[in-house]
């Protein structure tokens, strides 16, 4: 009786000293994280005229869909109300998942050579700038979302953002909300570890940016597309970005569909974090620092 | 003794050449980012492609009539951007002083901010504008009488005049702010993203708003109302004048700001 006491405390402690030994190895990029985000939420000024922006343009937008639906109603390819709430949660958490919203200051340390100093910290690159991204896309995105959630929830019928329509489609919506970031930072860690290899990151980020706007529906929602290209567009990563909780939110996807797009989710956050990492490493053994 | 004094316009011309020459000494950057500019706006044609492609037609227009309407205020906004880059940029200038060097020489202010900016990469954008505006002529069905392509011109010239006119409003408000008013941005680039459909479809408070408070519409929905045939009114051709008088009312708010001006910068 007394050794197996004693056996079971010991395992217990044994378990606590794992916790502990796994929040000492992250707490240096929660730091990180913390520290960003709070500087994030300096910035309200930019946050009141960014929070304007995107409303004119949520409702612009709806208008032009509108229009379109008015045009021939049986081409609409989803419920007009689901996609209103699409486009509010877009405007809404923009932050989250635009690909232009990138760290210029990674780019602008690769080039000038400050990275030498990050690479003397012992910290391991990569999970620090995804610390860093987090932080920075988050902290943008708590300050803009509330106010346009709030009025969108309150304009007339055809405009308005509506609720969900059962609370497991929410939990799902803000899972695959939380995949969604994750891929979409995974994918830009991709960009800042390639331009390692490139004395100018410039054509790069163009390219990149204008494939992820469209791919990941920003232009248009994928819905929208012809049938045979959304089928193929829909199993690329840039799918598993804004376009599945965007959907998942009003139920456009719903049932079997939410389990098999969120599975999509975490293979594509995988795979992507996993040739991230393995390209890091490539450009760690052979980085010239240009800088003086 | 007297010095010649030399012309505004010849002033103007030395100016750009000053700027275009500073802008040859990195050709691969030019290049890049005009090449940008060219691909940026790739997605919006994309966008609109796609979705007639699904409609097929919008509130009556047809693709063409709609690509017309969006390669002409494209052009609008990159001609603006072109020569008018130095009042977009204008709260740089009063933040950092160089304003203040502006107003010691003896020669007109707004010639001098005009010439401290010409945005050459632009050239991009206005490449896709005029490819998709080519298409848009040859497409969209129109007898292309002296009077229409006079009203095709007309329209671009008012709609530069528009933005332009924005760029110096903008300019005029950091007097008073000292920095850019980001919300500006709607006015700009909200109309450029938004202007490549004809306003009325975006209801009729939408097209009020872009008649009387900023007439974007004089140089887009009412010309083009005479120009794809809906409407026999030669007078709605002309109606693109009146856009170039928009900028009057921002150069007397800029005036305005140049007199209550106290420096700021160090």
């Amino acid at each position: 009786m007394n050794t197996l006491s004693l056996s079971f405390t010991s395992h217990t402690r044994y378990e606590v000293n794992a916790v502990k030994r796994i929040y000492n190895r992250w707490k240096k990029y929660f730091s990180f994280f913390r520290l960003r985000l709070v500087t994030g939420l300096q910035y309200r000024a930019a946050a009141l005229a960014g929070i304007a922006t995107q409303f004119v343009w949520g409702f612009m937008e709806i208008k032009l869909f509108y229009a379109f639906k008015t045009s021939d109603p049986d081409a609409f390819p989803m419920r007009f109300e689901q996609f209103a709430s699409y486009i509010w949660l877009q405007q809404a958490f923009l932050a989250l998942f635009m690909t232009w919203l990138m760290e210029n200051e990674i780019f602008d340390s690769i080039m000038n050579g400050n990275i030498s100093y990050e690479l003397c910290r012992p910290v391991d690159i990569y999970n620090m700038w995804l610390a860093r991204s987090f932080a920075n896309r988050m902290s943008r995105a708590l300050l803009r979302c509330v106010p346009i959630l709030l009025v969108a929830f309150f304009l007339p019928a055809p405009y308005a953002m509506t609720l969900p329509p059962d609370i497991l489609s929410f939990v799902c919506f803000l899972i695959s909300m939380l995949l969604g970031l994750t891929v979409t930072i995974a994918i830009c860690m991709l960009v800042y570890m390639l331009s390692f290899f490139t004395v100018s990151p410039q054509g790069l980020k163009i390219v990149f940016v204008m494939i992820t706007e469209l791919f990941q529906g920003e232009v248009i929602p994928l819905p929208f597309f012809p049938p045979r290209m959304q089928r193929v567009m829909e199993l690329l990563p840039f799918a598993s970005m804004e376009n599945v909780p965007l959907r998942i939110y009003s139920g456009h996807i719903s049932g079997n569909e939410t389990v098999r797009v969120m599975t999509l989710q975490l293979v594509w956050i995988v795979i992507l974090i996993a040739v991230g990492k393995l390209i890091c490493r490539a450009a760690m053994k052979k980085t010239v620092v240009q800088g003086g | 003794m007297k010095e010649k004094k030399v012309s505004g316009l010849r002033l103007y011309l030395k100016y750009i050449s000053i700027n275009v020459r500073s802008m040859m000494q990195y050709k691969k950057s030019f290049l890049m980012t005009a090449a940008g500019q060219f691909f940026a706006s790739f997605n919006a044609f994309l966008g609109i492609w796609f979705l007639f492609m699904r409609f097929h037609t919008l509130a009556g227009y047809s693709f063409s009539e709609v690509l017309l309407c969006y390669s002409v205020v494209l052009m609008d906004f990159s001609l603006a951007e072109c020569f008018g880059r130095g009042f977009d940029r204008f709260s740089s200038m009063i933040r950092t002083g160089s304003f203040d060097r502006v107003l010691t020489r003896p020669r007109n202010e707004i010639l001098q901010v005009l010439g401290s900016s010409f945005e050459l990469t632009r050239i991009g954008r206005m490449l896709q504008a005029s490819v998709v505006l080519v298409y848009g002529v040859t497409h969209s069905g129109i007898d292309w009488t002296l009077l229409k392509v006079t009203t095709l011109t007309l329209m671009l010239a008012g709609g530069t005049a528009i933005f332009c006119g924005i760029f110096v409003m903008n300019a005029a408000l950091c007097f008073f702010t000292l920095e850019g008013l980001e919300v500006v941005n709607i006015l700009t680039d909200g109309a450029r993203e938004y202007g490549q459909y004809p306003v009325d479809v975006y209801g009729r408070k939408i097209r009020f708003f872009c008649t009387y408070v900023i007439p974007y519409s004089l140089a887009q929905y009412y010309p083009l109302q005479f120009l794809t045939g809906r409407s026999d009114n030669a007078l709605l051709a002309f109606l693109p004048l009146l856009a170039l008088l928009f900028p009057l009312p921002c150069y007397w708010l800029w005036r305005f700001g140049v007199r209550k001006y106290q420096s700021s910068g160090s």
